[in-house]
């Protein structure tokens, strides 16, 4: 269970428009072992959907482009793919459940067969059209719906049960890594607790590794094993889940993270937000991205990028850590 | 009611309000007997999941949807009686904050002018210098820099056009504010600054608060008490404290346990309901929530349940707590 499955090297993305060119990923590493989850955590325009496109290479065609770095799945780059080899992988070993599940379905396929249509384009073993309907209400079952309701369609749906059909179109061909972008960030809470329930059993029971892509860290301390927390298109800590939520070593941005939730079990009467904004990803600041709004800012965090400093496995980008004193 | 608030009247209290929307399939029961209160320079959260009629109930309250029946008092008048006049003169006192700050402000309109619209709609300033001064004043109040003064919400990211809509609502010095999930559109750093601003609004002016969210967490920071909704009526209302120390319903219970903690093995038992929102279109009586609901029994069925006071200012709209030795001999 061990092995590593995804490993992202340096990876850098741009997206190049006629007024300018935006750095929405920079130089970003992170290994993902086979059944493991890794959440990647951070605000909005902080490069996680991007880096999940990347993998995917789903950018957008004439803005996005790919400007370093290496994406080994199982050792293979699948930078290097051409697109038609690539086209195998989407579906039958990487899928992407996107946030929204109102606008991931065709409005006008019935639910069946747009699994259907998943399972026929990967039907590498020439099932017969009886076997992949059969698969079709295995599926649903799965998730949770009756195999009668897969003549209907989407609109007949609530959200929930529409995001327990794009996981079934996710998963199935049972693929060995799940991108998830913000699975449950349009549902309701009780419905959320439904659908990560039973994608933490599917999970298990078909040794998927996964990306969780979320806003919430409640999220993230129910589903990952590791986290990632991104600011401003770069890595700026990775850890196991422990280190980052019971860990004493952070980086400033994160204490922010955690400073801005209202917290259920204690009551404090003010949140301790981050001031000021994410920066643009147009024009970034120079040396580390977050001095700006860092409340430790030191003179050589303005001018020089800070360095990854690793603890055990808990890397942290800031030269509060650099400078000897160990998270002052 | 708690026999000590008795002596102070609420700023706001409603009875009995019902909301229903006439659609293809019979009446949807958006508000359905909602009965509250809220004191002057308080906040009262509402709860509850998307479809349960929150935001109606924010717009009955301010009558900008017309209810079907019920009551509605502020300062101890009915406006609901009230003429077109009469209200004009009391609308002022009463604001909302919408939850997507971008499709509530006008795209063609700048900052000062969104800020002036309010005050020039309402005669409020002599001259322009007056209103420029008023402008400048309530920027700087939500937090605004001035060199904003010319933008357009495009130009502004989600936390300060929320800043605007603030600012807009506090143009005509409300008592009292609807907030429609201010929050929700906003990124958990913003959202912190927002909620900041608006309690801090409250300790200054004296707001009271009327704060529709679906956010459990948010809710249980800003609100001195909460009511819990669902399919359109009130299930449960308490003080914050006592509702998250001791939630009563079932339903409350279920939403508390569902929330996701930031905190790796919570010290809490997961408990998930099944199913979904039954349909709002003429609901048979009984309780809304017995579909879902594992305590459900037959007297949970075929009468309303009504919210009862169980403690010292904690209701319950539940069978279990209105008959002795129903959960017993399960």
């Amino acid at each position: 269970m061990q092995d590593t499955l995804l490993e992202v090297k340096n990876l850098s993305v741009d997206y190049e428009t006629d007024e300018a060119t935006f750095y929405a990923v920079n130089d970003i590493s992170f290994k993902l072992n086979e059944g493991e989850t890794v959440g990647i955590v951070g605000e909005t325009g902080a490069g996680k959907t991007t880096t999940a496109l990347a993998i995917m290479r789903l950018l957008p065609a004439r803005t996005g482009r790919i400007t370093g770095g290496e994406i080994l799945f199982k050792g293979e780059d699948l930078l290097k793919k051409p697109e038609n080899e690539m086209r195998l992988v989407r579906g039958a070993l990487i899928s992407m459940i996107f946030q929204d599940p109102m606008t991931s379905l065709n409005p006008v396929m019935t639910v069946g067969k747009q699994i259907y249509e998943s399972l026929e384009i990967h039907n590498l073993e020439h099932k017969s059209k009886q076997q992949l309907e059969e698969r079709v209400d295995e599926l649903l079952e799965l998730v949770g719906i009756p195999a009668r309701r897969k003549n209907e369609y989407p609109h007949q749906f609530s959200g929930g049960m529409k995001q327990r059909v794009v996981i079934a179109i996710a998963l199935a061909c049972e693929p060995k890594l799940l991108i998830a972008d913000e699975p449950t960030t349009a549902l309701d809470v009780t419905i959320q607790a439904q659908v990560l329930e039973m994608m933490h059993d599917l999970k298990k029971r078909f040794g998927t590794a996964m990306i969780m892509i979320t806003h919430d860290l409640g999220v993230v301390a129910e589903t990952c094993d590791n986290v990632a927390i991104m600011y401003a298109g770069e890595l700026i800590e990775t850890g196991r889940v422990e280190d980052i939520f019971e860990g004493t070593l952070h980086h400033p941005y994160t204490k922010g993270l955690f400073g801005s939730i209202p917290d259920l079990e204690t009551s404090a009467n003010r949140l301790h937000p981050i001031d000021g904004l994410m920066p643009d990803p147009a024009d970034l600041p120079t040396g580390c991205r977050f001095h700006p709004r860092c409340s430790q800012c030191m003179e050589i965090c303005k001018t020089t990028h800070p360095k990854r400093v690793s603890f055990n496995g808990h890397d942290i980008v800031c030269h509060l850590f650099t400078e000897g004193g160990a998270g002052k | 009611m708690t026999p000590d608030k008795t002596q102070e009247q609420p700023l706001l209290k409603t009875v009995a309000l019902k909301k229903y929307f006439p659609v293809g399939g019979g009446m949807l029961h958006a508000v359905d007997g909602v009965s509250l209160e809220i004191a002057k320079g308080k906040t009262l959260g509402v709860v509850g999941e998307s479809g349960c009629g929150k935001s109606t109930l924010g717009r009955l309250v301010l009558r900008l949807l017309e209810a079907t029946s019920g009551e509605i008092y502020f300062e101890g008048r009915d406006i609901r009686k009230l003429s077109n006049e009469e209200m004009k003169a009391v609308r002022p006192q009463m604001q909302i904050i919408f939850q997507d700050p971008y499709s509530s402000l006008n795209p063609r309109m700048s900052v000062y002018e969104l800020i002036a619209e309010p005050l020039i709609m309402n005669h409020v300033c002599k001259n322009k210098k007056e209103l420029n001064m008023r402008v400048l004043g309530l920027m700087r109040t939500v937090g605004l820099a001035t060199r904003f003064v010319s933008a357009y919400p495009h130009e502004m990211d989600g936390g300060r056009r929320q800043r605007v809509g603030i600012a807009r609502a506090l143009a005509l010095q409300p008592k009292f504010i609807v907030c429609d999930e201010p929050v929700s559109a906003l990124d958990v750093s913003i959202q912190a600054q927002i909620l900041n601003l608006l309690m801090d609004l409250q300790d200054e002016l004296g707001l009271t608060y009327l704060f529709i969210t679906h956010d459990l967490s948010v809710v249980k920071h800003i609100s001195d008490e909460i009511a819990v909704m669902y399919l359109g009526q009130c299930v449960e209302r308490a003080s914050s404290e006592e509702l998250f120390k001791q939630p009563k319903h079932p339903y409350t219970k279920a939403l508390l346990s569902a929330i996701p903690i930031p905190k790796l093995r919570p010290d809490r038992k997961k408990h998930i309901i099944r199913g979904e929102v039954s349909d709002p279109i003429d609901p048979k009586p009984g309780c809304r929530f017995s579909l879902r609901c594992e305590m459900c029994k037959d007297p949970c069925m075929g009468r309303d349940v009504e919210l009862k006071e169980v403690s010292q200012g904690h209701f319950v709209a539940c069978r279990m707590y209105e008959e002795p030795g129903f959960a017993d001999d399960k």
